[in-house]
C-alpha cells in the first residue's frame, strides 16, 4: 500500500511536467489547429539556454526569468519567420514545418552544446518529506507547486483578461475578430510564445530528473501528447487532468503490469484507444464538420 | 515501331536512361560504392510507398521506420532462425508489413490527418522499445546477425564474363536484387497512379466528400494506400537488413522515419520520380557533408566532430522548412516549373493564345 502510494506520489509530480507540455500543445492547437511537434525539442532548447546561463555564474532565480523571457520571444519569432508564410496551408505541410523545426533544434543543441548528458541545477532539494506515511522529494513538491501555479497563471490569463480573451477570439472566429479590430495574427504569435514558455518551464523541470541532452524530450512528448489527447486536444483543463492521469498510470502499469522498459508503450496505447474510443478526449467537445 | 518510340514521350526516355546507368553501375564502381547505392535504392523504396500514401492518398505517417523494421526483423527472424531463403523472405517481409499496415489502416480512417500524424509518430518513438521485449524472438538489445547472402552461380559466371574480372561479391549481387525489386516496385507505383487506383486517391487527397459524392469508395482506398505504403517499407525493411547484416532496435530509430519523410518532401511529394531524388538526397547528404567538413584542415576537430554528429540534423530540418516554405513541390516541382517556364520562352506561351489550360502536374 505505501508502495502504491508513492508511486502515485511521483506519478503526479511527473504527471505535472507532462501537463505543462501537453498545455502548451493545446495552446497552440487552439491558436491554429496544429500540433506542434516540435514543442518537446523547443523545450529541451530553454533548458539548455538556462543551463548556459546558470554555467555563466548566474543565480538560478534570475536565469529562470529570463530563459523564459527568451522562449516566449523565441516563440513569437518563430511564428513570425516560420509559421506565417504557411498559415494557409494544408495541415501535413504545417505538421512537417513543426517536424523540420524538431529536428533542426535537435541538431542546434548537438551541435552547441554537445551530446554528453548534464547534470541540471534544481533549486528543491532532493531531501524527502513525509506525506501520509509515503515519502515524496521536495523536489517533487516542487515540480507540483509550479506546475499549479503556472497552469494557474495561463488560466487566469486567457479566462479574465482582456488579452486573454482576444486570443480566443482570434484562434475561435478570426474573420469576425478582425472585423472588430483584434489583430489575429500577432495574437497567434502571442500564443506561440505563450506555449513556448509553458513549454520552457517543463523543460527547465523535467531536465535535473533526467539529465540534459538533446534527445531528453523525445520520450517526454509522447507522454505529453497522450496527456492532452486524453484531455481533449482543445481543452486547457483537460491537458492538466490528462497529464495527472497519464503520469500515475504510467508509473502504475510500469511497476505492476508491463516493466519500465514497455512504460511509453502504455503512453502510445493510451493514446491510440482515446483516439480510437472517444476521439474528442474527456473534456474536448465533438466536433462537427461542416462541408 | 520505330514511329512509336520516336513519338514516346521524353520522360520515358529519361527513365530508359536511368534503368541503364543504375544496371551498369556496379561495372563502373567498387563492391563497397555498389553497397551503398543499395542503400540508395532501398530508400527510394520506402520513400515511393511513403510518397503513395502522403503525397497521392494524403494521409500522414511520421512511422514508417516502424514498418520498415517490421520487414527487416521478419525476413531477419526467417533467414537466422528458420534458414529459410532469403530471396523467398523479401516479398513475405513485404506481405506481413503490409497486412499490418492495412489492418492500421482501418482505425486511421476515423482519424484526422492530425491525429494520425500524431499516432504514427508516437508509433515510431515506441517501436525500439517494443522490439526489445520479446527477446527470445528478436534477441533483445543484440539484435539478429545475419551472413551476407552468396550470389547464385550464374549471376557469378555472368558477372565475371563481363568484366573479365573477379566474381561477383554479395554487395553487388544485393544491389542488383534491390534494383529488380525497386524496378518491379516502381512500375507497380507507376501502373497505379496513372489508372483508377490512383486518380480515387487523388481525388480523395484533394476533397475527401467530393470523391464519396461521386462514388469513389474513400474507406478502401485509403486504407489501399496504407496497406501499399507498409508492403513498400516492409520490402525496404528487409532489403535494409540483409544489406547491412545486422537487425537491432537501434537500426530502426526515430530519425529513419524522419529520414524517409524528408526525402518524400524533398524529392517531392505527388511525383512518380520524386522518390528516387528524395532517396539519393537523404542517404548521401550525410555523408557527403561529413566527408568534406572532416577533409578540412582548418577546422579543429573538435568542432568538426561534433559537426558530422549534428549537421544532418540541422540541414535535414532547416531544408524542410525552406522547401515547404518556398517550394512544396519539392526539387522535382522545381525542375518542372523551370522546363515548363524554358519551353514556354522558347515556343512563345501557347497557352495564353490558345486558352488551352496548363499541364496539370500531377496527372502523370
Amino acid at each position: 500500500m505505501q508502495e502504491f502510494l508513492q508511486l502515485v506520489l511521483s506519478g503526479i509530480a511527473s504527471g505535472g511536467i507532462f501537463a505543462s507540455l501537453a498545455l502548451a500543445l493545446v495552446l497552440i492547437y487552439n491558436a491554429m489547429g496544429l500540433v506542434n511537434f516540435a514543442q518537446g525539442e523547443m523545450a529541451m532548447f530553454a533548458a539548455f539556454i538556462a543551463y548556459a546561463l546558470i554555467e555563466h555564474g548566474m543565480s538560478y532565480w534570475i536565469a529562470l526569468p529570463l530563459t523564459l523571457a527568451i522562449a516566449f520571444a523565441g516563440g513569437v519569432a518563430i511564428q513570425r519567420l516560420v509559421i506565417r508564410p504557411v498559415e494557409r496551408a494544408p495541415v501535413l505541410t504545417l505538421v512537417i514545418i513543426t517536424l523540420g523545426l524538431a529536428t533542426l533544434f535537435n541538431g542546434l543543441a548537438g551541435f552547441l552544446f554537445g551530446y554528453v548528458p548534464r547534470s541540471f541545477p534544481s533549486p528543491f532539494s532532493v531531501q524527502t518529506a513525509n506525506l501520509l506515511g509515503a515519502f515524496i522529494s521536495y523536489q517533487d513538491l516542487g515540480v507540483i507547486a509550479v506546475s499549479a501555479i503556472v497552469l494557474l497563471l495561463v488560466y487566469l490569463l486567457l479566462q479574465r483578461t482582456t488579452l486573454g480573451l482576444s486570443m480566443r477570439a482570434a484562434s475561435h472566429n478570426p474573420d469576425a475578430s478582425r472585423l472588430l479590430g483584434v489583430r489575429v495574427s500577432w495574437m497567434l504569435a502571442l500564443g506561440w510564445g505563450l506555449a513556448s514558455l509553458v513549454g520552457a518551464l517543463s523543460g527547465i523541470m523535467v531536465a535535473p530528473v533526467l539529465l540534459l541532452e538533446p534527445n531528453m524530450m523525445q520520450t517526454i512528448i509522447i507522454y505529453a501528447f497522450a496527456a492532452a489527447v486524453l484531455g481533449g486536444i482543445e481543452s486547457p483543463l483537460g491537458a492538466v487532468v490528462g497529464g495527472l492521469i497519464v503520469g500515475v498510470t504510467v508509473n502504475l502499469a510500469g511497476a505492476y503490469l508491463v516493466g519500465g522498459d514497455l512504460q511509453l508503450a502504455v503512453a502510445f496505447l493510451i493514446i491510440v484507444m482515446v483516439l480510437i474510443v472517444k476521439p474528442n478526449g474527456l473534456f474536448g467537445r465533438p466536433s462537427v464538420r461542416r462541408v | 515501331m520505330v514511329s512509336r518510340l520516336r513519338s514516346a514521350p521524353p520522360r520515358y526516355w529519361l527513365i530508359a536512361a536511368l534503368a541503364l546507368v543504375l544496371a551498369g553501375l556496379p561495372f563502373i564502381v567498387t563492391s563497397f560504392e555498389s553497397s551503398e547505392w543499395t542503400l540508395v535504392l532501398i530508400f527510394t523504396i520506402a520513400i515511393m510507398g511513403l510518397n503513395i500514401l502522403v503525397g497521392y492518398s494524403g494521409q500522414i505517417s511520421l512511422g514508417h521506420g516502424a514498418f520498415m523494421a517490421l520487414g527487416a526483423y521478419t525476413t531477419a527472424i526467417l533467414v537466422s532462425r528458420y534458414h529459410m531463403s532469403y530471396l523467398v523472405t523479401i516479398p513475405i517481409a513485404g506481405v506481413v508489413s503490409g497486412a499490418v499496415g492495412f489492418l492500421l489502416g482501418i482505425p486511421a480512417l476515423r482519424l484526422s490527418a492530425l491525429y494520425l500524424a500524431l499516432a504514427t509518430f508516437a508509433l515510431a518513438v515506441v517501436t525500439p522499445s517494443l522490439i526489445k521485449r520479446p527477446d527470445k524472438l528478436t534477441g533483445g538489445v543484440q539484435g539478429i546477425l545475419m551472413t551476407p547472402p552468396d550470389p547464385p552461380q550464374y549471376a557469378k559466371d555472368a558477372f565475371a564474363t563481363l568484366t573479365n574480372g573477379p566474381q561477383m561479391s554479395s554487395e553487388q549481387w544485393l544491389y542488383y536484387v534491390s534494383l529488380f525489386t525497386g524496378a518491379v516496385l516502381f512500375w507497380v507505383a507507376w501502373n497505379m497512379i496513372r489508372h483508377r487506383p490512383g486518380r480515387a486517391m487523388r481525388a480523395i487527397r484533394d476533397g475527401e466528400v467530393a470523391a464519396a459524392a461521386s462514388g469513389i469508395n474513400v474507406a478502401g482506398y485509403k486504407t489501399l494506400a496504407f496497406g501499399m505504403s507498409a508492403f513498400y517499407a516492409g520490402v525496404a525493411g528487409s532489403l535494409y537488413g540483409l544489406s547491412t547484416g545486422y537487425v537491432s532496435p537501434d537500426t530502426f530509430p526515430v530519425a529513419l522515419s524522419f529520414q524517409i519523410l524528408v526525402g518524400a518532401v524533398v524529392g517531392g511529394l505527388g511525383s512518380i520520380v520524386g522518390p528516387m531524388v528524395g532517396g539519393a538526397f537523404v542517404y548521401w547528404l550525410p555523408i557527403v557533408s561529413s566527408q568534406t567538413i572532416s577533409a578540412q584542415d582548418w577546422i579543429p576537430s573538435q568542432i568538426s566532430s561534433v559537426f558530422v554528429k549534428a549537421g544532418p540534423a540541422v540541414t535535414y530540418g532547416a531544408l524542410l522548412i525552406v522547401i515547404m516554405i518556398f517550394a512544396p513541390n519539392g526539387i522535382v516541382g522545381l525542375a518542372a516549373a523551370a522546363y515548363r517556364a524554358l519551353r514556354s520562352r522558347l515556343r512563345g506561351s501557347g497557352e495564353i493564345s490558345t486558352g488551352q489550360l496548363p499541364p496539370d502536374p500531377h496527372t502523370v
